[in-house]
């Protein structure tokens, strides 16, 4: 019993179902069949139907459940982040916390208000200046007049907009308008606080800025957060516990660094199921990879490379039409556990032509010296037509393969290089 | 003792029930700022950056008044009383045909509008249909200064006004508008509720209320369409814009009658209206952001 009364958040059985398709029509029909079985005393027809929320799959009913049957419980002072890929959940679990939408079925029982912050700068207003605005905003988060006239100045000088406060939002750029917007959201105090990925906006500045400021509001001031983020670092750094969401679905609750490490390995696992038969892929498909492997220094299949060696990558691919192999543009990025970039290889900056590939059906990558420190890395796979827009794309897959470097003697200093995420670059020290 | 107290008492709890009423006066009362904030925002930047600015508050009813005396009085030659000027008589009901119009334009639109607020953040939503109403009445209140103005020049400097003057039951008149504002406010809510789902009615919407301003008894008094159109004015005496009209122009001209009865009518009817206007807005609060 005294445990429970730190429990300030209580979600039991909330699930959410969405109509896919084209909403609006056939609604009268649907809304008339629900309200026959209602008078009847009988259950939702519509109810029943549905399947768990699987984006790359189409599936048979246009009805979907976008959460299912999600519990959980968060304590006073806690730091919750939530991770998923896109389209597991995270944004409609909010969006139920913050009463934008309610659950189909379940109920959230809460001890505290909650305010969401799901976007940056709601209902911000292009005519209105930024003080007019700051108070627009702050209201709209649910803080009152007098809540904002005391903290306005705070709020300016966090921002660091106080030149232009008295003009027009419409004149801001857009780093500015989402600096300000952000001020205001760092401001509010409610018991818990929603917040979707929206740290990841303006410059690695204004960035560290405002990481330090939520660290502040879980940590100083001892408030519940509920976060969202696609940045593993940020989660780990912040949270203190964390869920990992999948098609609509909790499969994994724990602390942080045992949630993302989840995470990432249910990611990677997936890279070992053959990439031609993966569904999860961006683009047309005119050509598609169908298989990567790993070559080490004597030329054999591997998965793990030594730091600082040789490695061959060769990517088998599959034609669906003939296309003109001279514009074709590869772009391969090794990624790192947290997702971030380490390395990318991009064709047509480094002046490769594909027209040979006409006759052929793979090409190889080859790296003499694979300058990273030791740790998983995983492949990002992406070919273009002609250029890099979207609607060029011929094939993007993520989580690729995973590649395993072990340490080595990059320096030939006789000392193994120290495990990690970052590149090493030649280069000396020196004392003139 | 206490602690077990403490566990059972949720602050709120978020769940699909939906009640038949479900208004929290609190939690409005608590966004008051809100309220207020809105509606200066729909004053300050209506008019922005256009060189006229808050004089098109007194231009649209002041030009409309003057091509409905053209049309309808002069070409037309509706009569609008004995010894009160056309202009004046156009002019108090489009002040009050205003102010019912724009809170129901303004307000049906509200969820598609709000949209993209609505998507991301709470608040209670009646707020934002409450701010048109409020920003309206502002505006309906310098309409309302513009037609004293114009009442005082027609008495003082010509003789054509003989006839017009306010009468006792002017004290009424805040009632009246309430009634307006909540007639308006009832219907735009059950527009704008359906308007979520059903789109073909924004249509409806635009066009519905030029239709209904013609049944409403604006540019024409009610007897004299009863003694022209006799078979079709059924539609019109028992409009209840009609009646709020008539009722406001003798409040303030002393043309037509009074009854205490069409006074609660038209009461009745706005009360009733916007009360339904409220329990439909609020079904659709919950589940519109899935629907729209």
């Amino acid at each position: 019993m005294v445990e429970d009364k730190d429990i300030i958040l209580k979600a039991t059985n909330i699930s959410k179902q969405y109509r896919l398709g084209l909403v609006g029509t056939g609604t009268i029909s649907h809304d008339l069949n629900r309200w026959w079985s209602r008078i009847r005393g009988k259950e939702d027809p519509y109810l029943k139907v549905g399947e768990s929320n699987d984006r790359s799959t189409k599936g048979k009913s246009e009805y979907v459940w976008a959460l299912q049957d999600i519990n959980f419980e968060v304590k006073r002072g806690e730091v919750l982040g939530i991770i998923g890929k896109n389209g597991a959940g995270k944004s409609t679990l909010l969006k139920i916390l913050s009463k934008v939408t309610g659950p189909t079925t379940g109920e959230i029982k809460t001890r505290g208000r909650i305010a969401s912050l799901l976007e940056v700068g709601t209902g911000f207003h292009g005519e209105m200046t930024g003080r007019e605005n700051v108070f627009l905003n702050g209201a709209i988060l649910g803080m009152t007049k007098k809540e904002i006239a005391s903290k306005i100045d705070e709020i300016i000088e966090f921002s660091g907009c106080q030149r232009y406060i008295d003009t027009p939002v419409k004149r801001y750029s857009s780093g500015m308008t989402v600096r300000l917007a952000f001020a205001v959201a760092a401001f509010l105090e409610p018991e818990i606080l929603v917040i979707d990925e929206v740290l990841a906006v303006g410059d690695a500045e204004f960035q560290k800025k405002a990481i330090g400021k939520m660290q502040d509001i879980s940590q100083g001031q001892g408030r519940t957060v509920i976060f969202v983020s696609h940045n593993m670092a940020v989660i780990k750094s912040l949270c203190t516990r964390c869920i990992v969401l999948e098609h609509g679905c909790i499969n994994y609750v724990g602390n942080q660094d045992a949630a993302v490490n989840y995470y990432l390995t249910s990611e990677i696992s997936k890279s070992n199921i053959d990439l031609e038969k993966r569904e999860d892929r961006n683009g047309n498909q005119n050509i598609k990879f169908t298989n990567v492997r790993f070559y080490n220094k004597n030329k054999l299949e591997a998965t793990e490379i030594i730091s600082g060696e040789y490695l061959k990558i060769k990517f088998d691919i599959k034609k669906k039409k003939e296309i003109d192999y001279s514009k074709l543009i590869v772009a391969i990025s090794v990624l790192d556990r947290d997702l971030n970039i380490a390395l990318s290889y991009i064709s047509d900056e480094m002046g490769f032509n594909f027209e040979e590939l006409e006759n052929s059906n793979y090409f190889e990558l080859e790296i003499p010296n694979l300058y990273l420190r030791a740790g998983d890395y995983s492949l990002r796979l992406f070919s273009s037509y002609i250029d890099t827009q979207q609607s060029n794309f011929l094939d993007v897959v993520e989580n690729v393969s995973n590649l395993t470097i072990l340490q080595g003697d990059i320096w030939k200093s006789g000392k193994l290089n120290r495990a990690g995420s970052s590149m090493i670059l030649p280069g000396n020290f020196n004392i003139s | 003792m206490n602690t077990k107290r403490a566990s059972q008492d949720w602050l709120y709890t978020i769940s699909p029930k939906r009640k038949l009423i479900d208004l929290n006066f609190k939690e409005i009362w608590r966004y008051r700022d809100l309220l207020f904030l809105f509606v200066k925002r729909d004053i300050i930047t209506v008019y922005k950056q256009t060189i006229l600015g808050p004089l098109w508050f007194f231009i649209q009813p002041l030009f409309t008044s003057i091509i409905f005396t053209l049309i309808f009085n002069k070409l037309a030659a509706i009569p609008t009383g004995e010894g009160v000027p056309a202009f004046l008589f156009n002019l108090a009901g489009i002040t009050s045909w205003n102010y019912f119009s724009t809170c129901l334009t303004g307000t049906s639109n509200t969820f598609k509008a709000n949209q993209g607020v609505f998507g991301k953040v709470y608040f209670p939503r009646v707020i934002t249909p409450l701010s048109v109403v409020f920003s309206n009445l502002l505006k309906f209140g310098i309409q309302l200064l513009v037609l004293v103005v114009f009442y005082i020049y027609y008495v003082f400097f010509t003789d054509e006004a003989e006839n017009a003057a306010p009468q006792t039951v002017i004290l009424l008149l805040p009632f009246l508008i309430l009634f307006m504002g909540l007639f308006g406010l009832g219907l735009g809510m059950i527009l704008s509720s359906l308007t979520t789902k059903y789109r073909d009615l924004t249509f409806l919407v635009s066009f519905g209320v030029q239709l209904l301003m013609y049944g409403s008894a604006v540019m024409y008094p009610l007897s004299y369409f009863k003694t022209r159109l006799p078979e079709y004015s059924w539609i019109v005496e028992y409009n209840p814009m009609t009646t709020i009209i008539e009722l406001f122009r003798y409040m303030t001209l002393g043309v037509g009658n009074f009854s205490f009865y069409n006074f609660l009518y038209a009461g009745v009817i706005s009360i009733i209206l916007f009360l339904l206007g409220l329990i439909i807005f609020n079904k659709t609060e919950k589940s519109f952001i899935d629907t729209v």
